[in-house]
């Protein structure tokens, strides 16, 4: 009887090992993982792998992820010591939750030092410590589009380069009045970058601050007014808009707001149909947020020395300007750009200047020091958003709720303020 | 011999206890303690008040129970339907059930982008409204404007996939039914709704119970179909709790969630074991 | 009567439509170009053939590599799911044993449990186990959710099989193993085909733990989910595409024997 147990276990093991072995031959890569919060969507995904990597000597396999997947898989290699990512790709406020798992790059950068990165921006990259945590790599910003048809629309005497809030609110009425439609759009979907707006334009221009002022009478009467421009000209369907190239090219919407790399397909598909312009301004003045995506290496980093003449490669000139012309980021070192980009691209790079040389430009930073409750602190501005603006809600009690979740997190991360907020010590206060 | 009789069942499911305790029961008892984890490191109700106080909790918990109450029955009766009308077709029988089953393989991913391309603005819905004059121009049907529009349309889509699993049951369940029965029905006379309440319907109890219990419990667990369809505008359980697990980053939190689905699951069952129990004969 | 006849065979073909028609609008997107995707109106059938989306899917680096791993996590779910689902089906089928009832109970609840949360803890075990983010994790998720179906569905069936069969077999000097192997196995090896069929459908459209369980080492579904809020509408429609034409084939082949496998629930 024993036999039969025997038989019965061998076949199983033989079975089992058969399977091992197929299933050992599906993994065996040796390259650099270049793991990144940006460049998600598959066709700036697919330009970064075919148009800038494709160009560097070594062997590289880009993996762009949601950052808090992201944030996760890091911690987890970070912990267990079987680190498989070489490079990682991240904006500023990502790279603060996974501070202590990243290596010092002070080596790498002095090796690129002949780059010429901008000062300012080398700066932000030590993480508010005293060595070098990451290395910048690219920035972007988020700004205005219209189709051509939209401008006839334009109330009387307003400049497109130089709209504030009530202006764009009357323009969506004009072309709500004579289209019948709300064809303003903005990209308020599930994976839409509309908090950016809340965070980087809204806030600074209504109430010079984001932290400080969020339950402020100027947020109050900010929100007011959002919410009757919202329901009078802004496209309804914006609550699935995620990438607003898309809507623009469609046609759903004549007027958009988004992140420079989301619209620049739009740009250059047709670059003779659309126009680029700064945000709108407000009392404040012409708020408006600047990201800037940087490059680090994991503490043991299996290719360290191959991610390192990556980080080279990606901050010279050369793949500086392939980013700016393929996906829309735009260089952190210092030259020249030169005349003969894609068209699309000049639209969007002359808007983007425009916006931060405005004589009124209030520009924002990034939320940082929020480590891993980033998430929910832009859950709080959209939250706040969707039961004001769709559940009719009352202002200043909503405000008043929401500002204690946010009183919450920044406790809980002790995140100090940033600009436009006035510094703190300590965590950000809602006043 | 005897004795090997004895161990032989014992050792026939070991693998699989070893793997399932491992690979499912634990994790899921793991669940408790992270939802009852507080941030100081005890235990406590914190992660739920933090769901309780969320602005989307109670949202997401009527949006489940309402597609519950909108989906499972429909389908019910509609499997009830299909299977009847089946019963009268002898031709193309089998193709015409290959055919109704195929949703059974589709993932509600896909599900969701088909019905997606469909209903949406310049989707083929509105194509058929404009070729019937219903509409002029691409009306936006799936917006928060028309909540009870985006609501019917992930009802539809979901009823659409999943409406081969109960069909399956029902039609396994009606063949089961001796045709004596329908026979003896006939012979006196019944008529066919008489005969459908009074005869199919009781003997089909058994497998409506089980159809009902897998159904809702999938229905409860609804996710990429709403979240595809609806966007952030229809918040489900199931997507909240991908929200603060993925998203928030508080695992405590969709910990909660899934237990609070846990929770109607069980209620669900529970309550349709005692609402349409048989008497306990059949092994 | 034949009025009848044509009531029902209407009410048939009405519900085949019904199925049809939205897979078929995904067939013909799938293959009218990208700027059918957003065409107005829609034209309802394919006015000329474009399979640029497709070429642009393909071209999308990680689609081929998460398709080849799809297969082979599905494949191996199979393995395991019939592996380990086997002798525990044929131990409830056939024998009477204390804790039986515990043991079916215990399964059935496996199905009331939302799967997302189980990703959860098994993220931070499998990263303990070195096994995170490769196809070993995904497989054993999807194990767990493909085994309780394979057992309860093939103790059915073995149950089917009259005892008398294995019992004969005995009398004439076979081995309880040879029994099961020369005289249940063949009876019931199309429906263990079938139920494998089910567990590598499952596995095919699972999302949620391969999404959660994988970086690099992605199955199509997880590729799509996180790719698919980013993409493009024409992108996404190419993905259910590659998703959805796999599992009509696959419902055919197992069609015959999706009642064994769904009418049991019953029981």
């Amino acid at each position: 009887m024993k036999n039969l147990l025997l038989n019965i276990l061998s076949a199983k093991y033989f079975f089992l090992a058969m399977l091992m072995g197929l299933g050992l031959t599906a993994f065996s890569f040796a390259e650099v993982v270049f793991y990144s919060t940006q460049m998600r969507p598959v066709e700036e995904a697919k330009k970064i792998r075919e148009k800038v990597l494709a160009n560097f000597s070594g062997n590289v396999d880009f993996v762009p992820d949601e950052t808090p997947i992201w944030i996760t898989k890091i911690q987890a290699e970070n912990k267990t010591g079987k680190v498989t990512v070489s490079l990682l790709g991240g904006l500023h406020g990502d790279f603060s939750p996974v501070a202590s798992a990243l290596d010092n790059v002070d080596d790498v950068l002095g090796k690129i030092s002949g780059n010429n990165i901008v000062d300012t921006f080398v700066k932000t990259g030590k993480l508010g410590g005293n060595s070098q945590k990451y290395i910048p790599w690219a920035q972007a910003t988020y700004i205005m589009a219209a189709h051509k048809d939209a401008l006839a629309y334009l109330p009387k005497g307003a400049d497109v380069n130089a709209l504030s809030y009530n202006q764009l609110a009357q323009w969506g009425q004009n072309m709500e009045e004579a289209l019948g439609e709300r064809k303003i759009g903005f990209p308020a979907g599930p994976k839409g970058l509309m908090h950016r707006f809340f965070q980087g334009y809204l806030y600074p221009s209504f109430t010079d601050g984001v932290v400080r002022t969020f339950k402020s009478k100027n947020a109050e009467n900010m929100w007011a007014k959002f919410r009757r421009f919202w329901h009078q000209s802004v496209s309804p369907r914006s609550t699935s808009f995620n990438n607003m190239s898309e809507h623009l090219l469609s046609g759903e919407v004549l007027v958009a707001f988004d992140h420079t790399a989301r619209l620049i397909p739009a740009f250059n598909e047709r670059p003779n149909d659309f126009v680029a312009f700064p945000a709108p301004s407000a009392q404040y003045g012409r708020g408006f947020m600047a990201v800037i995506v940087g490059l680090a290496i994991p503490k043991g980093a299996p290719e360290r020395t191959e991610a390192s003449d990556l980080i080279r490669y990606l901050t010279s000139k050369e793949a500086q300007l392939t980013v700016l012309e393929e996906i829309g980021f735009f260089p952190i070192i210092d030259i020249e750009l030169p005349s003969n980009l894609p068209k699309g691209t000049q639209l969007a790079g002359d808007a983007v200047s425009l916006q931060s040389s405005s004589s009124d430009a209030l520009p924002a930073l990034l939320p940082s020091g929020l480590g891993t409750k980033g998430g929910e602190f832009s859950k709080v501005y959209k939250d706040t958003f969707e039961t004001i603006v769709f559940r009719n809600a009352n202002i200043s009690k909503v405000l008043e709720a929401q500002a204690k979740k946010l009183t919450a997190i920044m406790q809980e991360s002790g995140a100090s303020c940033w600009a436009p907020d006035a510094p703190s010590k300590g965590p950000c206060p809602v006043k | 011999m005897k004795e090997l009789n004895k161990v032989m069942p014992y050792l026939l499911l070991a693998p699989s206890v070893v793997f399932l305790v491992f690979f499912f029961f634990s994790p899921f008892v793991e669940t408790f303690f992270i939802a009852f984890k507080n941030a100081e490191g005890g235990y406590g109700l914190h992660s739920f008040r933090k769901m309780y106080d969320d602005l989307n909790f109670f949202v997401a918990l009527k949006n489940t129970i309402f597609l519950l109450f909108a989906v499972v029955p429909l389908q019910l009766v509609l499997a009830v339907w299909m299977s009847l009308t089946l019963r009268k077709i002898k031709k193309f029988r089998g193709a015409i059930l290959y055919i109704w089953t195929i949703p059974l393989g589709i993932s509600d991913l896909a599900a969701g982008i088909i019905w997606l391309s469909i209903l949406t603005e310049r989707g083929y819905l509105n194509t058929i409204f404009l070729n019937l004059g219903f509409i002029e121009k691409p009306e936006l049907w799936l917006s928060y404007e028309h909540p009870l529009l985006l609501f019917a349309a992930v009802a539809i889509a979901e009823i659409w996939r999943s409406l081969a699993l109960v069909l399956l049951i029902i039609i396994a369940g009606l063949q089961l039914i001796p045709k004596e029965y329908d026979e003896a029905a006939d012979v006196f006379g019944a008529g066919a709704f008489r005969k459908l309440f009074r005869v199919t319907l009781p003997l089909l109890k058994p497998s409506i119970q089980s159809a009902l219990i897998l159904r809702s419990i999938l229905a409860l667990e609804v996710f990429a179909v709403a979240v595809a369809i609806g966007g952030t505008n229809l918040p489900v359980l199931a997507s909240e709790a991908y929200n603060w697990m993925a998203n928030y980053l508080d695992y405590g939190v969709a910990s909660a969630y899934a237990l609070v689905l846990l929770a109607l699951s069980i209620i669900s069952t529970l309550g349709y074991l005692f609402f349409l129990r048989t008497p306990a004969d059949a092994a | 009567m034949r009025k009848k006849a044509i009531l029902y065979y209407g009410l048939g073909i009405f519900f085949c439509l019904s199925v049809l028609l939205p897979i078929y609008f995904l067939i013909v997107l799938s293959v009218s170009g990208r700027d059918a995707v957003y065409a107005w109106p829609k034209i309802f059938y394919v006015a000329n053939l474009d399979w640029s989306m497709f070429r642009f899917f393909f071209e999308v680096e990680g689609v081929t590599r998460a398709m080849f791993n799809s297969v082979l996590v599905a494949s191996l779910t199979v393995v395991f799911a019939i592996g380990l689902g086997t002798p525990a089906a044929y131990a409830l089928a056939r024998y009477n044993f204390f804790g039986k009832n515990f043991y079916r109970i215990a399964i059935l609840f496996t199905r009331a449990f939302p799967v997302a949360i189980l990703a959860l803890p098994l993220t931070v075990r499998f990263i303990n186990l070195g096994i995170y983010d490769t196809i070993w994790a995904v497989v054993i998720v999807h194990t767990a959710l493909a085994l309780p179906f394979s057992i309860l569905i093939q103790s059915n069936l073995f149950q089917s099989v009259p005892k008398e069969l294995e019992e004969a077999a005995w009398l004439l000097g076979c081995t309880k193993l040879q029994a099961f192997f020369k005289i249940m196995l063949p009876i019931c090896m199309p429906s263990v085909a079938a139920t494998a069929i089910f567990a590598f459908i499952i596995s095919w459209n699972e999302v949620f733990a391969a999404a959660v369980l994988t970086v690099k080492n992605r199955t199509l579904t997880a590729f799509l989910i996180s790719q698919i809020s980013e993409s493009p509408l024409f992108f996404q429609i190419t993905g259910s595409f590659f998703l959805v034409i796999p599992t009509l084939f696959f419902i055919f082949i197992v069609r015959k024997y999706l009642f064994s496998l769904w009418g049991i629930t019953n029981k």
